[in-house]
């Protein structure tokens, strides 16, 4: 129990106390160690480049085998976690949030990173989204927004736009899509940021940004869907005709309104950081009502403390 | 009251003394007059006296009023059940004088508010009626705009000058409650306590004392089975837990986030009960045992996750007070109903462990072996408890706290190698590490809910599915193998064994002695592990001629409890039958005795 943390951010929390810290330099790991079985994506897919771009990460930012977790529930991508070596969990459809908050909440000293789909994060796991955001949870979760269910065989997504012909709305989608920006921004998140697959330098760039950011980072990443879906993000990808805007230097990423209009333009819209702000995390929080509780204890044992409780039910 | 001895008159005072062993009163009111509060004065001063407690009580589901009962069973000897009639009602209003005056035995003493209360001719021959002007004494004790708040603590006073309670400790345990607050709150609790101590008690003629109680082995600590429950995850070494507020759960929740900070942990109130079995799985990942818990259709809500602690094999501690269902069912009753889900409940084969304490000791110790199962066993562990010993206090030896509180912290060792779900382990028992823990081949595993290889990678071989699957039950039949055999209550031979599970402990052993008192051939056996079973049941079984199953649950399509069909589908006994109730209330011990006859009489119809 004496063991000193490590990379603990300032009045974070430690349920469990982290391992000793490594004794000496260790090089960063390379792409080869850090990946794992061969990704069961179809070719083509836009996922493929968010992993790539996670091992990048991981490789530029010497993360340590032993401090990443990387979580995900049910979806294309959230097979996520199989494919990087290092620990991690496949856990249930939607609910992946609240089981890396447990994470988050206990270990100061982990990189949590959760990655999932439209459907986990929007539709089946929404309730969780909202209140991860607004307890301002400190971990980074990416969205690989396709517009489609993909590992059901092209089913509506709660992305999808009107009109969009699936198996489940054969004539066109009627119901009205969620804007996962404005959900973001209105749920208190306190890192919201666009990007898109196709552009490499640019998903490095947010993920870096994300994983900075002592907070709820959220990132929606347009990932096509090139079985069920081809062609949706192509007036984003200048290779394909579109245009890549990137968020005007002007923008204020503190001016809520401002990131709430940003979100509320037409596809494709802008990409980069539409919303940054530095609010207390649950995690700092908690640590402050621990820290004034344990004060209240210095030099006591836990039995002693379970003692004195005892003492009053005489 | 037995045992009715005359002792010397006390000087200056015509009344009789008696001597008494114990003593069931029971306090009717509305929920908003502390009668609680009167009922926990009583059940701490027991403790404090080394006496036996064992209280019941019924809230109304609403928020604020409803009629509400506090029963208390206090005495020298054994008390295992909160009583079946009372020997002294306290009865604030008409209503409460009418619908409880039945529950006193026949000559028992009904002590009323003359100020809200009209007696009834035709009880006053069965009852003893004792008037006294409850309200309008207490704002005279009190004065001011106080009203009769109060009035609880005056009817504690009457109750300490007819039993002749201690009345240092009852100012103590009163001071002891109002602290840190105005001190004119506590001067007003004192003058109310004082001035119904000194009241002249009417035309009641005898007053009781308590015969001394044994001897104890060292202290008695009061508490309810949630606080025990509670305390005793914290002493097992759990700091991480989320729920969602139901009741009778909620009080656990409201527990541990007041508690866990203390220690370095915490509890989160999360945004639903998916999200707190999910967190709670998320905080036992990151290497510590965590616990959620809910009640009936929390339980529901979180089977899926459940599925998946089973699959990845994690260990967890979900709590589950039960109440009465299905659905928002009886949210405030007692009902052992429960146990199919926690046993069955879920998709695919997900074998977990089900344990279930007797008492509200019980609650404490098992919280720590359901802590110990868990990681030993890398498996989710239910405690399946019930609104009656969730609120149900009673007084028991303080534990050894230096000796039983121990630390689960995570080992984070480098490994060589790992593969969490190694199929040559002995027993099937899977080890997990705690992210942070290096493992030097550089091949980390993954905690899924696929179906999976030996390091947890997803695979769809038949082989491997039939392998994992035998896995995860060999181990919990390795556990089975490992428990203690249950101990017969009576001789371990007879006519009827009756087998209980749950809060039923004290009303069935209690039914056994008074059977036994007359004649009758009758044991018991109290099952707390429920899935895996203990082993050495059939041969318990094997010593009578009958096995009848007391549970609080329906009797079911086939005429067995939830209990009953599983031990009946494990045993293939046609003398296993079933006793069931769903009235929402606890086993009276008359009851028990009757429905054996009855089932007795019937024979074995069920066959």
């Amino acid at each position: 129990m004496s063991q000193t943390l490590i990379e603990k951010p300032p009045g974070n929390l430690a349920v469990v106390n982290a391992p000793a810290p490594v004794t000496g330099e260790r090089k960063g790991l390379t792409k080869k160690e850090v990946a794992a079985d061969h990704p069961t994506w179809c070719p083509g897919c836009g996922d493929f480049s968010v992993l790539a771009l996670y091992f990048k990460l991981i490789e530029k930012r010497k993360m340590l085998h032993e401090k990443i977790t990387t979580i995900a529930g049910i979806g294309c991508s959230s097979r996520f976690p199989y494919f990087v070596q290092a620990h991690g969990a496949h856990y249930i459809h939607g609910r992946a949030l609240p089981f890396a908050s447990g994470i988050s909440l206990s270990r100061p000293d982990l990189h949590v990173f959760v990655f999932g789909g439209d459907g986990d994060a929007f539709s089946i796991g929404g309730n969780h989204f909202t209140h991860t955001a607004r307890k301002n949870i400190k971990l980074t979760y990416c969205v690989m927004d396709n517009w489609v269910y993909g590992l059901t065989k092209k089913q509506t997504s709660p992305t999808s736009p009107l009109g969009f012909k699936s198996k489940t709305d054969q004539w066109g989608a009627v119901d009205y899509p969620i804007n996962p920006m404005k959900q973001a921004i209105s749920a208190g998140a306190t890192f919201v940021a666009r990007t898109t697959s196709t552009n490499p330098n640019h998903v490095l760039q947010m993920m870096e940004a994300a994983m900075d950011h002592d907070g709820f980072s959220f990132i929606e990443c347009l990932s096509e869907c090139v079985e069920f879906y081809e062609g949706a993000f192509d007036a984003s990808n200048p290779r394909k005709g579109g245009v890549f805007n990137e968020v005007p230097k002007t923008h204020d990423v503190t001016d809520e309104l401002a990131a709430y209009k940003l979100a509320g333009e037409a596809f494709p819209g802008s990409f980069g950081i539409f919303y940054k702000v530095n609010k207390p995390t649950k995690n700092a929080k908690e640590a402050e009502i621990n820290k004034s509780f344990q004060s209240k204890v210095t030099g006591l044992k836990d039995w002693q403390i379970l003692q004195k409780n005892f003492d009053r039910m005489k | 009251m037995s045992d009715t001895i005359t002792g010397a008159a006390s000087s200056g005072d015509a009344k009789k003394i008696s001597s008494i062993s114990e003593v069931v009163i029971r306090i009717a009111g509305n929920s908003q007059d502390g009668i609680q509060a009167i009922g926990g004065f009583l059940a701490r001063l027991a403790g404090r006296s080394e006496q036996e407690v064992m209280t019941f009580m019924t809230i109304p589901a609403t928020i604020s009023g409803g009629a509400s009962i506090f029963q208390v069973r206090m005495g020298s000897g054994e008390v295992l059940s909160s009583g079946d009639e009372a020997d002294v009602l306290l009865a604030f209003y008409q209503h409460s004088y009418e619908n409880h005056v039945t529950s006193l035995k026949k000559g028992g003493i009904v002590m009323y508010d003359s100020d809200h209360v009209e007696p009834k001719e035709e009880w006053k021959k069965d009852y003893h009626h004792l008037g006294i002007p409850i309200s309008g004494l207490t704002v005279e004790a009190i004065g001011g705009t106080a009203k009769d708040k109060g009035k609880n603590i005056f009817a504690l006073g009457l109750i300490a000058k007819m039993f002749d309670l201690n009345v240092p400790k009852l100012e103590k345990l009163i001071g002891e409650r109002f602290t840190g607050k105005d001190p004119s709150i506590l001067n007003n609790a004192l003058a109310a306590f004082h001035a119904g101590h000194a009241n002249p008690l009417g035309n009641v003629l005898e007053t009781f004392k308590f015969v001394d109680a044994q001897k104890k082995d060292g202290n008695q600590v009061v508490m309810n089975g949630n606080e025990a429950l509670g305390y005793g995850l914290i002493a097992a070494g759990v700091r991480f837990g989320a729920g969602y507020p139901i009741t009778p759960w909620t009080d656990i929740m409201e527990l541990l986030r007041r508690e866990l900070p203390k220690y370095g942990g915490t509890f989160i109130q999360t945004e639903d009960e998916i999200a707190a079995i999910s967190m709670a799985i998320g905080g036992s990942y990151a290497g510590r045992v965590a616990v959620t818990g809910s009640s009936g259709p929390g339980i529901s809500l979180k089977t899926e996750a459940l599925g998946w602690a089973v699959m990845a094999e994690m260990p967890l501690v979900i709590v589950d007070v039960q109440r009465g269902g299905p659905s928002t069912g009886m949210p405030t009753n007692i009902e052992q109903s429960d146990l199919n889900i926690a046993v069955n409940g879920g998709h695919g084969d997900s074998p977990r462990v089900v344990i279930a304490p007797a008492n509200v000791e019980d609650c404490f110790y098992m919280a720590i072996e359901a802590v110990n199962i868990a990681r030993k066993y890398s498996v989710p562990v239910i405690i399946l408890t019930d609104q009656g010993i969730a609120t149900r206090i009673e007084a028991f030896v303080e534990p050894n706290l230096e000796k039983v509180c121990q630390d689960i912290s995570p080992d984070f060792t480098p490994v060589a190698d790992h593969k969490p779900y190694d199929l040559s382990k002995p027993d099937g028992i899977t080890t997990h590490l705690a992210p942070g823990t290096k493992i030097n081949s550089g091949k980390y595993p993954i905690a899924t809910g696929l179906e999976h290889d030996e390091l947890g990678h997803p695979t769809g071989s038949p082989k491997l599915h039939m392998q994992m699957t035998a896995k995860r039950r060999k181990k919990l039949q390795a556990l089975g193998n490992s428990l203690p055999v249950p101990k017969i209550y009576g001789p371990p031979e007879g006519n009827v064994l009756l087998v209980g599970w749950g809060s039923t402990e004290g009303p069935i052993k209690e039914a056994v002695d008074r059977a036994r008192a007359a004649g009758d051939s009758v044991s018991s056996v109290h099952i707390r592990h429920i899935n895996p079973l203990p082993p050495g049941l059939e041969n318990i079984f094997s010593g009578f001629n009958h096995v009848l199953v007391v549970e609080m649950n329906d009797e079911g399509l086939y005429g067995f409890g939830q209990l009953g069909a599983i031990l009946r589908a494990r045993y293939c006994d046609p003398k296993i039958q079933g006793i069931n109730k769903t009235d929402g209330l606890t086993w009276k011990v008359k009851e028990i005795l009757e429905r054996a006859k009855t089932n007795m009489s019937a024979g074995l119809r069920k066959l």
